[in-house]
Parts: structure tokens; sequence; C-alpha cells
């Protein structure tokens, strides 16, 4: 850049713009902070006015998340004192551990579903992106639009025929059955982004091997696959984001086998009241690996949020 | 032999060894369209059909019988889905405008190119990642009279008192409950969309316009807003679509309620649906809305295309 631009801002106007962008952030992040510091509260600090900005952290929202406690009379505790630091936090309400709670088992559903769904869409939107990127095919514009449009149909709308057919199929409430669901999702998703990631790819390389001797497939597999790699990775991270965050499929299809966490959140309750530091511990869990995520997407995030239509 | 191999025309050549390009490309693009086709298109076209006739999948024993198009009739006589209709535009139209207002304004902050923008932005965009149905679980936490955050913070800025008022119970304040968790957050998304049309602007325009002694008001009129006008179509676009068949969010924060007054399209259809399971009505009214989201879609791309040519 040169000395002096006349499109380059004042500073001023910049210490200006970054006070209040900041602002802004800071702002837009108290309620994600407030929500992890509560899954560290007691469940009376959590609801404490005025609001409890200091307070002594627990774990007891996250052990009452993992277990289901019962009521036990002062008689009952002390004859079978507590063994293990988490007995010792539920004996102070005069409870004791009966056995693990749901929560565990619906996250490793929704890691399963989240893995097994994200791989097929990348998988088949691989080839399938590949094959719009580089050959002739007939129609090509319209199955792009269409394979586009499936994303726009309310999931309410299609929900009501595929529970009849997930029925008669015996897929309701399956892993096998949500797999297939949302890799139906995203595989516009995949398609569209990853063709944009192809298209970049230079058709010489492959040429240059198609002349070398290797075979199509070859080409593909050795020479415009590595070259999609980082392509292939950020699509991979949407997908899963996508899969991570569904509900209402999810809380349409499944209720017992297969259900994935976000429609379990909402239904821990606690003893009296809805349990705020289980809830929170809950969401926090939940939430941390895709906020982990979207720092790693950073430069793919815009491109991936508006299905490679715009990219920087 | 060499020779003659490079004498060979490169599509002969590669359709001799192994798979031809065309059967490649079918065989790469066919289990896409086939899962699309079993678990879109065959469930659209059931819920078609459905949406003629009366079958209630709670009664199986029930004959089912064609209706005609009295399903269709029927809804769109009916009150209470003009009534859902309204909260949903209420819903779209308001969280548009402020998305746009507030989106435009951080991008445009932003683009001012000062230290250490790229880290806040990482740190906006934050909310837009997480699963909406977690997030209406939580809002409803900070909306709580009396101890919620959000009601602290209002009650702190305006000295009213935190416990008199609740953003989720009170039939004129739900609606704008949602629309400020929804704006909260996808503001990021239009954020984004808008930064990226306002550094697509060649700073060369802008030394021009200095040249010609342009005013930076006038600058601002005549480059950059119908510069980003179709980054920022792009944008209303998605959020149109996406608020239009919003669920997960609003189901979890206030379920509809209080009463029926933020029961968008979405829930009002859930319930008719998987509650009242009045499933023939329910596919007619999946249809209406569908056709709805497509037919406007289409109106708006046509216009985005427009803008786009200018």
């Amino acid at each position: 850049m040169s000395a002096y631009s006349v499109t380059e801002p004042s500073g001023r106007q910049k210490w200006i713009a970054g006070a209040l962008v900041a602002l802004y952030a800071i702002v837009a992040l108290l309620p994600l902070l407030w929500i992890i510091a509560t899954g560290f509260k007691t469940p009376s600090d959590s609801i404490a006015y005025p609001p409890k900005v200091v307070f002594e952290p627990t774990l007891e929202g996250y052990v009452n998340l993992f277990t289901t406690r019962t009521r036990q009379t002062p008689e009952f505790i002390a004859e079978h004192p507590p063994e293990t630091w988490y007995d010792r936090i539920v004996a102070k309400y005069d409870m004791s551990i009966v056995g693990p709670s749901r929560y565990g088992e619906r996250f490793m559903n929704s890691v399963v579903i989240g893995f097994g769904s994200t791989f097929l869409s990348v998988f088949l939107g691989t080839l399938a992106a590949y094959a719009f990127s580089r050959f002739k095919v007939p129609l090509k514009d319209d199955l792009m639009f269409f394979i586009l449009s499936t994303r726009m149909m309310p999931p309410i709308a299609v929900a009501i025929p595929i529970f009849l057919m997930y029925r008669e199929l015996g897929l309701s409430d399956t892993h096998l059955g949500m797999i297939l669901l949302y890799t139906a999702v995203n595989l516009s998703l995949s398609v569209w982004l990853l063709k944009g990631f192809m298209d970049e790819i230079p058709v010489e390389y492959e040429e240059a091997a198609l002349i070398d001797g290797y075979t199509r497939f070859q080409a593909f597999r050795k020479v415009v696959l590595p070259q999609a790699t980082t392509g292939i990775a950020s699509t991979a991270i949407f997908c899963l984001i996508f899969a991570w965050n569904e509900y209402a499929f999810a809380v349409l299809l499944t209720s017992g086998e297969a259900q994935t966490a976000p429609p379990f959140i909402p239904t821990i309750i606690g003893v009296g009241g809805q349990d705020w530091p289980a809830v929170a511990a809950g969401a926090t869990l939940f939430l941390v690996p895709v906020m982990v995520f979207t720092i790693l997407l950073r430069k793919h995030l815009l491109r991936g949020i508006t299905f490679g239509a715009v990219r920087k | 032999m060499d020779r003659l191999a490079e004498a060979t025309p490169a599509t002969i050549a590669r359709r001799v060894r192994g798979l031809s390009d065309r059967a490649i490309a079918w065989l790469f693009i066919t289990p896409t369209i086939v899962l699309l086709l079993a678990i879109n298109i065959f469930p659209l076209i059931w819920t078609i059909r459905l949406s003629f006739t009366n079958m209630r999948v709670n009664r199986p024993n029930e004959p089912i019988e064609s209706v005609g198009l009295r399903n269709y009739v029927r809804i769109l006589t009916d009150e209470g889905i003009w009534h859902t209709m309204q909260a949903t535009a209420h819903f779209v139209f308001w969280t548009l405008f402020f998305q746009v207002l507030i989106g435009f304004t951080l991008a445009w902050l932003i683009n001012r190119r000062f230290r250490g923008n790229e880290i806040w932005t990482t740190i906006i965009v934050l909310p837009m990642m997480l699963s909406p149905a977690v997030v209406g679980t939580f809002w409803t936490f900070l909306y709580q009279p009396q101890s919620g955050l959000f009601n602290y913070a209002v009650a702190f800025l305006t000295g009213a008192d935190p416990s008199s008022f609740s953003m989720i119970s009170s039939v004129a304040l739900a609606p704008w409950a949602i629309v400020i968790v929804d704006t909260w957050m996808w503001t990021p998304f239009v954020m984004l969309i808008c930064l990226a049309g306002l550094r697509s602007i060649p700073d060369a325009i802008y030394e021009a316009a200095e040249c010609d002694r342009a005013s930076t008001w006038r600058q601002f009129w005549t480059i950059t807003i119908p510069m980003v006008l179709p980054f920022l179509m792009l944008a209303v676009l998605f959020r149109g679509i996406e608020n239009f068949k919003m669920f997960d969010l609003v189901v979890q924060l206030t379920g509809g309620g209080p009463g029926s007054t933020t029961e968008l399209t979405s829930i009002n259809l859930k319930r008719e649906a998987f509650e009242k399971w009045r499933t023939g009505y329910a596919s007619a009214y999946a249809i209406i809305l569908f056709v709805t989201v497509f037919g406007l879609a289409s109106i708006y791309v046509k216009a985005l295309n427009r803008v786009k040519q200018r």
C-alpha cells in the first residue's frame, strides 16, 4: 500500500469503529459466557437476584447432568457415608446416586449420527461434485437446482411421509434411519460447496495425469482428491455442525433409541423446578465443540453458510 | 506402440482405458440423485397424495377416503391459520429488518480495517453456528423474570423492576422475545455476507470518486450501497427462507405461546400433524407452505438477478 491512500480510514475512524465492534462482540458473547458460568453454579446461585457474577464454582450441575438421583432420609445417608466426590455432592441435598442419566447416551447418539451422516454426505457429495464440475452432464443446471431446492422444504412438510415410510421399513428411531435422513438433507450443501472447490482446481493437472497414462478414476483419486482436501474438510465440518444441531426431525422421528442431544437437553429437569445448572452444563458440553470448530473454520465460514454462492 | 498412443486423440485413449467419462459421470451422480429422490421427492409426492384424503395416522382402522380439495379450502378459509401467517410475517419482517440494519453496520465498521478486526469477527460469528433448540432453551433461562440476565440488564438500563415483566409469557412481549433471540443469533450471517460485498469493491472506484470531489455521503449512497446490494439481497433470501420455516428455536423458546401468540406456521403445522394427527389436512397445509416459500423465493431470485445485471 502506498504511503498515503484516500481509501485508508484515518486513525481516529479506526479507533471508533474498533471500539463499537468490540462492544457489540462483548454484549453478544455475554449470553454464552453466562451459560458456561451457570453450569458451575449451585441451583440456588443460578437463580439468585441480583445475578451472581462472583460465585463459588461447583460441579453439581455436571454431576446432576450425568446421574439420576433419589431422595434419602438423613439416617440412610448417615448409614451409607458417601465414598466419592460426586457422592458427597449429592449427599449434601440428602440424595444418593442411583444410576447414570440418559445424557451420555444422547450425546453418543449425536456423535454416531453426526459422524455417520457427515461421512456419507461428503463421500456422495464429492463424487457428484466432481462429475458436475468436470463432465458435460445433460440438464446439469436443472439437476444442480433440483439438489438445492430440496433444502427449501420445511422439515415438517416431509416429516409426515418420512414418518410413515420409516415405520413401514423399520427405520423409525434407528441410527441408520437418522443417518440416511441427515445425509439427504446435507447433500445439497455438500454438492454445492464441493463443486465450488473442485471448480477451483485447474483442469490441467488432471489432463497432465491422463496424458501420463492415468485412467480418469486414477486421476480423480491421486490428483484431484489430494488437491481438494481443504475443501472436503471444511465441507465435512459444515455437515457435521448441521447434523449436530438438527432438532425438528430428531424430535419427530426419534424417541428412545436414536434420540440425539438437542431434543433431550430441554427435558432435563431437577427435583422441584428446572435444574438450570444441569441444563447449562448439558448445553455447554454440547455447544463448546461447535465453537471450537467455528474458530477452525473461520476462513471458509462465508462460503459454507451461503452454499458457495459467496467466496472470498 | 508408444508412438501410437501419443497419436491417438486424448478422448479415445481415455475411453479405451477403464470407464468412459460418461459412465463415470453417471456412476458418480446417480447415488446422490437416488437418495434425494427417496428421501425428499418421494415423500413430497406422498404428501401431495395424502393432502387429498382424510387420512389420520392415529386411526389406522378407519377407511381412507378421497376428499378432493376440501383440505385446501378449509385451510385457506381458516381464521386461525391467517393468524399464524401474520405471526410468521411479523417474525420474518422484523428479524430481517434488524439483522440487515445491525449486520450491515457491523460489516461497514469492520471494513474500517482496524487492528484485531478478525478476532472480533470470529467472536461475533459464534452464536450463528450453535444448535437453535439449545439456544432457545437457554434463552428461556435468560428471560426469567427476576433472576434472568436479560431482565436484569433491561432493569439496570431502564430502572424498571426486573420481575415486573416476562418476555415469554406476555402477549405483547413474546413476539419480540423471539425476534431478539433470532437477531442475536443470525445478525453475524448478514454481517459476513455484507463484509464480503464491501471487500469486493475495488479501492480504485473510491479513489476516482475522491478525484471528482464526491462527498463521503455521496460516495456511500452511489458506490457502497449499490455495490453491496446484490450481496445484501442474497443474505435476505437465505434468512427469509430459513425464518419462514422457523421451528426449533421458537418451539424451545416459547412453544408457540402464550396462547398462540408466537405460533409460527411450522409450529402450527407440527401441532396439526403430530399432536392432532390430522394427517391429510396437515399434508395440504405442508404443500401450501412449500409452494409459498418456493414461489416467493423464485420471484425474489428474479429480482436479484436483475439487480446483479445492472
